[in-house]
C-alpha cells in the first residue's frame, strides 16, 4: 500500500506526522497560556504605577533581548539543578518532562511578544472611544469590555497571527532538549537511516504548516474587517485597521 | 556560596571568564559577518520581488517564502549537513580523502544570511513602496543616470524608512546565532553549556549568558536610537 512513498517516508512516515502533533501541542497550548499571561503583562505595561509598569518593561525587554535558545536551557537545566526543592513542592513531576519546560519556557517567552502586540492594539484606539463610553455613564471594564476589547482584538489580530507563525517555527528549539517534535524525529530518523531527505520532507512540513496559517489568516482578517472597508475600495490592504499598527507592534 | 559562584567567572585557568568571553567574540562575529549578507541580499531580493519581469520576481518570491517560513534550526540543519554532504560528494569524485569541511561558522552564515535576508527584503519593500514616484520622476527630470538616481535619491531615503525594521532584524539575528551552538560553533551559548558540564552550574552559568545577551541587545537599541535620530535629521521637527 505504502509503495508509492519514498522509502524513508514508508518507514519514518509516520514518526513524523506524530512529530508534527506535537509542534502543534507545543505551539497551541503555548500561545493560549500566553494570551492570558500577555494580557495580564500589557495591563501592567499600561499601570499608571510606576513599579508595575516597569517591571513589566522589564519583563518584556528581556524575553524579547535573549534568545529562546537560552531561555530553554535555563529552564529545562537551569530548574532541574534544584530537583530536590521542586520534589518537596510536588512539582517535580512537572518539571522533569521535557515537553513542559518547552510549554513554560514558550510560553513565557511569547507573552512578552504577545504583551506588546496587546498594548499597542489598544493604544492604537483614539481617547474618545474611552470618554464616550464614559459619557455615557460606562464603568471603565465596561467601556473596555464592550467598546475597545472587540476594536483591539481587530487591530491585533495581524501580529498575533504574525507571533503564532514565530512561534511555529521557534518550537523546533524544542528538539534540542529531546522533545521529539516534527523537528526532533526527523532528527531521530536522520541518525537512524542517514538518508538526508528526511531534512527535506520535515521542511515542507513546516512549510505547508506556515503558508496554510498565513493564507488562513489573511482570508480571516479580510472578512472580519470588511465592515470598514468601502465598497469601491479594492485595495483592501489600505483599510485593513492591522496595517499599521503590524508594523508598529513587530518592533 | 555565591562568592564561590562568582569566582567560577574568573579569567584564567581556574575561570570561565575568558572562554565565555571568547564565546561572545564568536557570537558577535557571526552576526556582524552575517548582517552585510542579509543587508545585501535582502535589498536585491526587494528589487528583484518588484521587478516587472517575472523571471526576477517568481525567484525571489519563492527563495522569500521559503526561508521566511522554514524554522531557523531546519535550515541551519540543511545548510550544515547538505552542504557537507554535497561536498564530500563533489570532492570525492576527484579526491580519495575528505580535504576539508563546511566549518559551522560558514553554515552558520549561510542560513543565517538567507533567513535575515529574506525579512530584510520585505522591509526594503516596504520602504522601497513609501518613497512617492515624484521623487523618481524628479531624479529622471534631471538627467540623473540610473545609478545616480539609485545612490543619491534612493538609498538615503529607504534607509531613513527601513532603518527601525532593520535595527529589529539585526537583534533577531544576534538572537539566532546561538542556534549556531547546536552545529557545534563555540560561541557563547555553546561555552556556558561545556562550562555547565562541568561545574554542574546550570542556574548559575544560563543566567550569565542570558544577561551578557541582554546586554548586548540593550546596547544594540541604544545604537539603532542614534542611527535612526541621525538620518531623521532632515524631518524633525
Amino acid at each position: 500500500m505504502t509503495d508509492w512513498l519514498p522509502s524513508i517516508l514508508a518507514e519514518h512516515g509516520d514518526d513524523l506526522i506524530d512529530g508534527f502533533l506535537i509542534t502543534l501541542q507545543l505551539v497551541i497550548i503555548s500561545m493560549l497560556f500566553g494570551i492570558v499571561l500577555g494580557a495580564i503583562i500589557a495591563r501592567g505595561r499600561m499601570s499608571k504605577n510606576k513599579a508595575v509598569a516597569g517591571l513589566a518593561w522589564f519583563y518584556v525587554a528581556l524575553f524579547r533581548g535573549t534568545p529562546l535558545l537560552a531561555q530553554l536551557y535555563l529552564i529545562y537545566y537551569g530548574l532541574g539543578q534544584f530537583s530536590g526543592f521542586w520534589r518537596d513542592v510536588g512539582l517535580w513531576g512537572f518539571l522533569r518532562d521535557p515537553f513542559n519546560c518547552a510549554v513554560l519556557s514558550f510560553t513565557l517567552n511569547t507573552a512578552a511578544y504577545q504583551a506588546e502586540i496587546f498594548r499597542g492594539a489598544v493604544q492604537a484606539l483614539p481617547k474618545g472611544q474611552w470618554e464616550g463610553g464614559a459619557a455615557l455613564g460606562m464603568s471603565r471594564f465596561m467601556v473596555f469590555r464592550k467598546i475597545v476589547l472587540p476594536q483591539a482584538t481587530l487591530y491585533a489580530l495581524r501580529p498575533w497571527g504574525n507571533e503564532l507563525i514565530l512561534m511555529i517555527k521557534g518550537s523546533a528549539v524544542a528538539s534540542v532538549v529531546t522533545v521529539y517534535d516534527l523537528l526532533g524525529e526527523t532528527r531521530l530518523a536522520y541518525s537512524d537511516t542517514f538518508r538526508f531527505d528526511v531534512y527535506f520532507y520535515a521542511a515542507g512540513l513546516y512549510l505547508i504548516l506556515v503558508e496554510t496559517l498565513r493564507r488562513v489568516w489573511n482570508a480571516l482578517e479580510q472578512r472580519l474587517t470588511r465592515h470598514l472597508r468601502r465598497e469601491d475600495d479594492n485595495s483592501a490592504k489600505n483599510a485593513a485597521p492591522g496595517a499599521g499598527t503590524a508594523a508598529a507592534a513587530q518592533l | 556560596m555565591d562568592d564561590s559562584l562568582l569566582g567560577l567567572l574568573r579569567f584564567g585557568p581556574d575561570g570561565w571568564g575568558d572562554e565565555l568571553l571568547a564565546g561572545l567574540q564568536i557570537t558577535v562575529a557571526l552576526a556582524l559577518a552575517t548582517a552585510p549578507i542579509g543587508l545585501v541580499l535582502g535589498f536585491i531580493l526587494a528589487l528583484a520581488r518588484r521587478s516587472e519581469r517575472a523571471m526576477a520576481r517568481v525567484p525571489a518570491t519563492i527563495f522569500t517564502t521559503v526561508f521566511k517560513g522554514l524554522p531557523e534550526l531546519i535550515t541551519l540543519f540543511i545548510v550544515y549537513y547538505g552542504s557537507s554532504l554535497a561536498l564530500a560528494w563533489l570532492l570525492g569524485l576527484f579526491f580519495d580523502e575528505p580535504i576539508f569541511e563546511i566549518s559551522s561558522f560558514v553554515a552558520g552564515m549561510v542560513a543565517l544570511g538567507a533567513v535575515s535576508a529574506s525579512f530584510a527584503s520585505e522591509v526594503f519593500m516596504g520602504a522601497l513602496a513609501g518613497i512617492p514616484r515624484g521623487q523618481l520622476e524628479a531624479a529622471d527630470a534631471l538627467g540623473l543616470s540610473r545609478w545616480a538616481r539609485m545612490r543619491n535619491v534612493i538609498l538615503p531615503q529607504v534607509m531613513r524608512l527601513a532603518l527601525p525594521g532593520l535595527g529589529n532584524l539585526w537583534l533577531v539575528l544576534l538572537k539566532d546565532t546561538a542556534l549556531v551552538s547546536v552545529i557545534a560553533l563555540p560561541d557563547l551559548l555553546r561555552r556556558t553549556f561545556i562550562a555547565v558540564g562541568s561545574t554542574k552550574e546550570p542556574f548559575f552559568f544560563f543566567t550569565v549568558a542570558i544577561v551578557i545577551y541582554f546586554t548586548i541587545s540593550m546596547l544594540s537599541m541604544a545604537v539603532f536610537q542614534l542611527l535612526e535620530a541621525r538620518y531623521a535629521r532632515g524631518y524633525s521637527k
